[in-house]
């Protein structure tokens, strides 16, 4: 099998639907936040893949604090965006966009199990609706790094006023970016990496 | 972020259907990011439509999550169809990162130096 995948390595599988052939390992990272804040957009932007969607179904105990969810059913499912970046042709890199809400924290478990961290996605428009998710992550034991996705008319605030509202750890990097642009998010991205590389290098 | 009632499936069968009735793979399940793809060894006649199914989409690496996606299944339904697979010797994994690493330094240098290049 190794040879046949050592010569598939160069074809047009590199580019499509197939991670190459030369990857020999993968990691994930998850995208946290609200509805609306950009997570889809931001994984479009920096996936080599248009961004996929897969269910995660979620038993009614887990869901039973949403009203909207129809009563009479047992389970419901709920949609995960992920996108993938391939680093240096040897790694894949899967981004897994992760709805903030709390009734979503049951498909937290089971994604978050091996992620590297995660990057938490904040609309400056609404702070209070990212609450949720920074409680989860916070929870989850699971290490982060924040990005203020800017848009149109976003209210300016200052990072010491940001990092109060949002209760953020002093270490905990904060960065802006617009979700559109490839490179912004690929910088916010970076950020994270280093401050969870700082972190397992200091433990 | 889109929620829905589990009406959308894009199978006609429900999904405990499919695996039988089997809720999980009596092993760890393979986590969303672990690559897989089809063993060269020829599958038998007698599998099961939804396990040669997902042997068709294997003809490359996947993660579990994108095999997924393609069938329009949930992971935790592909996880244990993808461990049966396994056992039969009909898919071959590609280890992703164990939970116990998640501070491997080694990688995380891999992960920043590949994002860096990107810039």
């Amino acid at each position: 099998m190794a040879s046949k995948a050592a010569s598939e390595a160069s074809g047009a599988l590199s580019s499509g639907k197939y991670v190459n052939s030369s990857v020999a390992g993968a990691a994930k990272i998850m995208v946290v936040g609200p509805l609306g804040v950009g997570k889809t957009t931001f994984i479009g932007t920096v996936s080599e893949i248009k961004p996929l969607s897969t269910e995660a179904v979620m038993t009614q105990a887990g869901a039973s604090v949403d009203v909207t969810v129809d009563q009479a059913k047992a389970t419901t499912t709920v949609a995960l965006d992920f996108g993938r970046m391939t680093l240096d042709g040897e790694l894949v890199l899967y981004l897994f966009g992760t709805p903030g809400q709390q009734r979503f924290l049951p498909a937290w478990r089971d994604l978050a199990r091996g992620a590297l961290g995660a990057l938490a996605l904040v609309d400056t428009r609404d702070l209070t609706a990212s609450f949720d998710a920074l409680g989860h992550l916070e929870d989850l034991g699971l290490p982060f790094a924040v990005a203020v996705n800017v848009f149109p008319g976003s209210p300016v605030h200052s990072d010491g006023e940001l990092r109060a509202a949002l209760d953020l750890l002093p270490e905990t990097p904060l960065v802006s970016c617009d979700a559109r642009d490839e490179r912004p998010s690929v910088l916010a991205l970076i950020a994270l990496v280093r401050h969870l590389l700082l972190a397992a290098e200091s433990s | 972020m889109t929620e829905r009632p589990d009406d959308r499936t894009t199978s006609a069968v429900r999904p405990y259907v499919i695996t039988g009735g089997r809720a999980d793979a009596g092993v760890e399940p393979l986590s969303w990011e672990s690559l897989v793809m089809a063993a060269e060894t020829a599958p038998p006649a007698t599998l099961q439509p939804e396990h040669r199914t997902i042997l068709t989409h294997c003809q490359g690496l996947l993660s579990v999550a994108e095999v997924s996606a393609h069938l329009g299944q949930p992971p935790s339904v592909v996880q244990v169809l993808l461990a049966d697979l396994i056992g039969w010797g009909l898919i071959v994994t590609r280890p992703p990162i164990p939970p116990a690493e998640r501070a491997d330094v080694t990688m995380l240098r891999k992960v920043l130096h590949g994002l860096e290049s990107r810039l």
